[in-house]
């Protein structure tokens, strides 16, 4: 029984080895990369364009309204990095459609690394946004007891993103796994497509709570008040 | 008994406790989670699209408690340190 991609190797050479997880992170990679190349290769403005154009918008604007509605603006900015780890994450979800891929994100490697991205970009948009001094003084909202849990709370989110992600794509393949010896015929099928399903909210939660992270590390507490989105008046009864 | 019935009983039993007792706790919170969002969103229809999103992400932090009680079952059963400890061991014996 398999526990994550990383058993499989398919080449290795003394201390490198080529295993299943590397080596459907560069699928997934080429995927996108060629995929988007492709389709961009000619852009139109106007109102006749291919499909595949209009699908990419539909992804591209999507994601940056999600971005801007959590308070982080200009949205674009922040579009590169986020929209990359959802990307990411849901082509390594889609991709168990296909058999024999297993989904890199399924080894903790994968999601300790998007996880380590994560906790580098927050300082790093942090300082971009309010300069070192404003940022370092989000560690002491609201009050200075509040530094060592703040810090604290900071490692144990990162961590958190790793094995929650790693977590749910992991059990989703090992559920089919476990089926397929019990009861190879219907259910597993069933399984693949709660697998895709959570794979895809994971997806989404994985880059919400980034832009969450940043959203909170990029403004100060005052501003934060001025920039949520503003809810409707509750009904009058 | 021996040790490694010892190491072998209790991992099989707490690897079923651990993901019988871990998933309820989240269980019940995701329960109430998703019915006070249904409350909100028949209060509020037009703020469905904060309501939903917020909702997903809290789902998705209370489901990660249930995420770390299957790993650790995980750990229990398949990549257990004790249990490779003396299965290393036993060649020599």
């Amino acid at each position: 029984m398999r526990l994550s991609p990383d058993e499989r190797v398919f080449w290795h050479h003394g201390p490198a080895k080529l295993n299943a997880t590397i080596l459907f992170t560069w699928v997934v990679m080429f995927v996108l990369a060629a995929g988007s190349k492709l389709i961009t290769r000619r852009l139109s403005t106007g109102a006749e364009r291919s499909r595949w154009q209009n699908v990419l918008e539909m992804i591209v604007i999507g994601m940056n309204e999600q971005i801007g509605g959590l308070g982080l603006h200009p949205p674009e900015r922040y579009l590169g990095f986020l929209g990359t780890l959802f990307l990411l994450v849901a082509t390594a979800s889609l991709g168990t459609i296909v058999p024999g891929f297993d989904p890199p994100t399924a080894s903790l490697s994968t999601t300790v690394a998007l996880a380590l991205c994560v906790f580098v970009a927050v300082p790093v948009f942090g300082i971009r946004g309010q300069g070192l001094g404003g940022y370092l003084e989000t560690y002491l909202q609201p009050t200075i007891i509040m530094l060592p849990f703040n810090i604290i709370s900071e490692l144990s989110r990162t961590l958190a993103l790793a094995v929650r992600l790693f977590g749910n794509m992991m059990s989703g393949a090992m559920i089919v796994a476990i089926l397929l010896t019990v009861v190879p015929f219907v259910f597993p099928i069933v399984m693949t497509l709660l697998g895709l399903l959570t794979g895809m909210v994971q997806a989404y939660i994985f880059s919400i709570l980034a832009g969450v992270y940043i959203a909170a590390a990029t403004q100060s507490h005052g501003r934060k008040r001025a920039s949520t989105p503003s809810t409707p008046a509750p009904a009058t009864t | 008994m021996d040790q490694t019935t010892v190491i072998a009983v209790a991992s099989i039993v707490i690897a079923g406790i651990t993901t019988g007792f871990g998933t309820m706790g989240p269980a019940l919170a995701e329960g109430r989670a998703v019915a006070t969002a249904l409350t909100s969103l028949a209060q509020q229809p037009d703020a469905s699209a904060t309501i939903t999103r917020t909702l997903f992400v809290g789902l998705a932090m209370i489901e990660s408690t249930a995420i770390y009680c299957f790993v650790v079952s995980m750990i229990l059963i398949f990549a257990n340190p004790f249990w490779n400890h003396v299965i290393a061991q036993a060649p020599g014996k």
